[in-house]
């Protein structure tokens, strides 16, 4: 018998095999894994899952469904409240939500309830599980700008709803930072991002992709020219920061979306796809969320020694903690309490070196954190030719500057209300990254819901 | 898709294709520029808008192919497609924006090299349409390299060509009619020069000692051109600008061409793409279509 206080283990594949591929790292359960990590579920009438979920999907009565069996009864469970259940059990960070208010976690280990989500969520995409589309149409025209998942959370509620929703997507394909951000590694592509958005569109919802708000065509052509009677933005954070020190302009510096998005979305990785990448010998990712990871990863991949450049203590890191884990086994190297000074380049303008200095934690700020501040005297340089910057993003200006009457606040993010996604434009709602800055993929489908509802309730009392 | 109306080859080695893009076609003005993607393996490619057609809803991109990706877009018949094209991206050029009465006071000279007299012809034929006649230099290394010569004479106030070999036009550099022309009593109030790195830093470089504030459009490695990626930064002063959103066009006399060039030189020459080589394995094939690496 499974010790009942610990996680049924899941498949993964080997760190030094992985290290050098580019498959997902987690295989996932089969069904009798799943039907046994289902059987560790309390089973909770209040179930403290619930409310850890941005989305509020009904945890106890899906993983009851896993337990005994009825693995498309699960599947149509998680679909009342999730458009993208494949990916939200890959990518979400439930140490921090569902698992984390757990009742099993207080005296051993939470019940797996990603993995389990993730199970649920193949199971009904290999068995050729789709959501239908309604039968009745309302007729009222919907845009949804950007197919991240707050968008497709959005327009796929709402298409459920019976409206007429179109998706306007900026780059080639549709899928926002699941397809040019999170790495084949973590969330497969073709076999799980296409498969989702293929969900969404099976409930009606069209695609428009090519087409950049602001500049293609504006929020206030859509509904005065379009005939679209409500907006919902969902566009992103897309601006790259950088530290602004010196070198930082030198080749082969990158902002982790240039990396990323040349890996990911261009597929650079692959000898079939014409965009090219570097291949550093040896990397300094700077940063230490989630982007970082999947920089340093990929670049590991890529055939790099890879270091983690982060300011604060390993307590602090940003990211997931199966993140940092699988980036430790696969040998990225964390010097952590540990800042770039300057960018050391060479008479070609090539990136040779980074110069850093150690920190130490004094008092906590705002951010409740405790500060990092420089410890004098402990400059030192590593040799490297690639430095990869991952400091976070900041939303693209292309919509609020384009848009009449939507406010933004000083840090240029949508002001739109947290409950309802109502900006100060009427008809016009917006929700994740655009409006908070850069956060989780459930957080922004969590708004793209809340969203989804608000518009309902408007254009039904319009 | 974004099918091909009309596709031509204007010189040995420079295309002109029509393409329907109606979206872009509706909101573009000169001085933009779009993405064109060919198909799934594609690389995203910057390509300065030339002409559009509002009513027919295409677009003209002009290029000259200068590595595998606009090689391959050279393939193209009147009738294919693209599979992505994107736009219209970047700031409109100043010019067609800021307040018209304003601009016709200004003596304007157009500054053209080579395949960069496309993204000046739409300029200087807005100002036309405008009421007002630019003078324009067209400078190329040979005859064979000048384009649009008819198109452009059309709309512009003068129109200067001239060749470094002498083989038409006037000859020698564009910087030495730029001189030839303030030293025959041509006053200019602005100058836009638009065509290779090397040529807008020399002719910055003179309008500089003539007092002629130059704009001049930057085009840098760019992977989505909507401020996503940061490839595309570009030291203006002492601020880094990224050229997709802040630009394509910038004061000439603040950017940093030594800088610029550096980054462009790792791919141009022999030097450059062996270093990259060794860094880089082959991965590095000029195939970004920025940077003129394999030509």
């Amino acid at each position: 018998m499974a010790d009942v206080l610990k996680k049924v283990p899941v498949r993964e594949q080997a760190p030094k095999v992985r290290a050098t591929n580019f498959d997902e790292v987690c295989l996932g359960y089969n069904k009798e894994e799943a039907m046994e990590e289902a059987s560790r579920c309390l089973g909770c009438k209040k179930a403290k899952c619930v409310e850890g979920c941005p989305v509020s999907i009904h945890i106890p009565d899906f993983i009851h469904q896993v337990k005994e069996g009825n693995i498309e009864e699960a599947y149509r469970i998680i679909s009342e409240s999730s458009a993208l259940p494949a990916i939200c059990g890959r990518v979400c960070p439930q140490e921090s939500q569902c698992e984390g208010k757990c009742i099993r976690g207080i005296k051993g280990e939470a019940v797996s309830i990603g993995k389990l989500e993730r199970f649920v969520a193949d199971w009904a995409r290999e068995n050729g599980i789709k959501p239908t589309a309604p039968a009745e149409k309302n007729g009222k025209k919907v845009a949804v700008i950007g197919s991240g998942p707050s968008g497709l959370t959005c327009a796929g509620d709402l298409a459920k709803m019976g409206y007429d929703v179109t998706i306007f997507e900026a780059l080639h394909k549709a899928g926002g930072v699941l397809v040019y951000g999170i790495p084949e590694f973590r969330l497969p592509k073709s076999a799980v991002v296409e498969k989702e958005v293929e969900n969404v569109k099976a409930l009606g919802v069209k695609i428009e992709t090519n087409v950049i708000i602001g500049k293609s065509t504006t929020i206030d052509e859509l509904m005065d020219k379009e005939g679209f009677e409500a907006v919902f933005i969902g566009s992103g954070a897309g601006l790259p920061m950088f530290m602004g020190i010196p070198g930082e302009n030198a080749n082969g510096v990158f902002s982790a979306n240039e990396f990323l998005t040349r890996n990911n979305l261009m597929k650079a990785f692959r000898d079939d796809y014409d965009t090219p990448i570097a291949h550093g010998k040896k990397v300094a990712v700077v940063g230490g969320g989630n982007v970082a990871m999947d920089a340093a990863r990929t670049a590991l991949r890529l055939g790099a020694e890879v270091h983690i450049i982060y300011r604060r203590s390993e307590a602090e890191l940003p990211a997931r903690a199966e993140e940092v884990h699988h980036a430790k086994e696969e040998g990225i190297i964390f010097d952590l309490l540990t800042n770039p000074k300057e960018i050391l380049v060479d008479e070609n303008d090539w990136v040779k070196g980074i110069r850093l200095v150690k920190m130490e934690l004094g008092e906590p700020d705002a951010s409740g954190r405790r500060r990092p501040v420089e410890i004098p005297g402990s400059e030192y340089e590593i040799d490297v030719d690639t430095v990869i910057m991952s400091l976070g993003t900041s939303p693209n200006p292309l919509i609020s500057s384009t848009t009449i009457g939507l406010d933004t606040n000083k840090r240029k993010c949508i002001i739109a209300d947290e409950e309802t996604g109502k900006t100060s434009k009427e008809g016009v709602y917006a929700g994740g990254d655009a409006v908070t800055g850069a956060a989780t993929v459930i957080l922004a489908m969590g708004a793209g819901k809340a969203a989804a509802k608000s518009i309902d309730e408007f254009l039904k009392n319009k | 898709m974004y099918k091909i109306r009309k596709a031509e080859k204007l010189t040995s080695n420079i295309y002109s294709m029509v393409v329907e893009a109606p979206r872009v076609a509706e909101h573009c003005l000169p001085g933009q520029f779009i993405i064109a993607k060919m198909d799934e393996e594609g690389e995203r490619i910057p390509l300065t808008i030339c002409d559009y057609d509002r009513e027919e809803g295409t677009i003209t991109i002009v290029f000259q192919p200068i590595g595998a990706s606009t090689e391959k877009f050279a393939t193209l018949k009147t009738g294919d497609a693209f599979e992505d094209f994107v736009g219209p991206l970047g700031r409109p050029s100043e010019l067609c924006t800021d307040d018209l009465e304003e601009v016709k006071k200004l003596k304007l000279l157009f500054v053209a090299g080579g395949v960069g007299t496309a993204p000046v012809y739409p300029q200087v034929k807005w100002l036309h349409e405008h009421g007002i006649d630019a003078d324009v230099i067209v400078g190329a290394k040979t005859k064979d390299l000048i384009i649009l010569e008819k198109e452009m004479e059309a709309v512009a106030g003068n129109l200067y060509i001239t060749t470094d070999d002498g083989s038409y036009g006037r000859s020698g550099l564009v910087t030495k009619v730029i001189e030839d022309l303030v030293a025959e009593g041509k006053q200019y109030d602005r100058c836009i020069a638009i065509g290779p790195m090397i040529m807008m830093k020399f002719a910055c470089l003179t309008t500089k000692k003539l007092n002629i504030p130059t704009i001049v459009s930057m085009n840098p490695i760019m992977v989505d051109g909507t401020g996503m990626c940061g490839a595309c930064r570009v030291a203006v002063g002492d601020e880094i600008k990224f050229a997709c959103v802040d630009g394509p066009e910038f004061d000439g006399h603040l950017i940093d061409f030594n800088v610029a060039m550096k980054r462009q030189a790792m791919y141009k020459t022999e030097e450059g793409q062996a270093l990259l080589k060794l860094r880089e394995g082959d991965t590095h094939h000029g195939g970004c279509g920025n940077c003129g690496g394999d030509k």
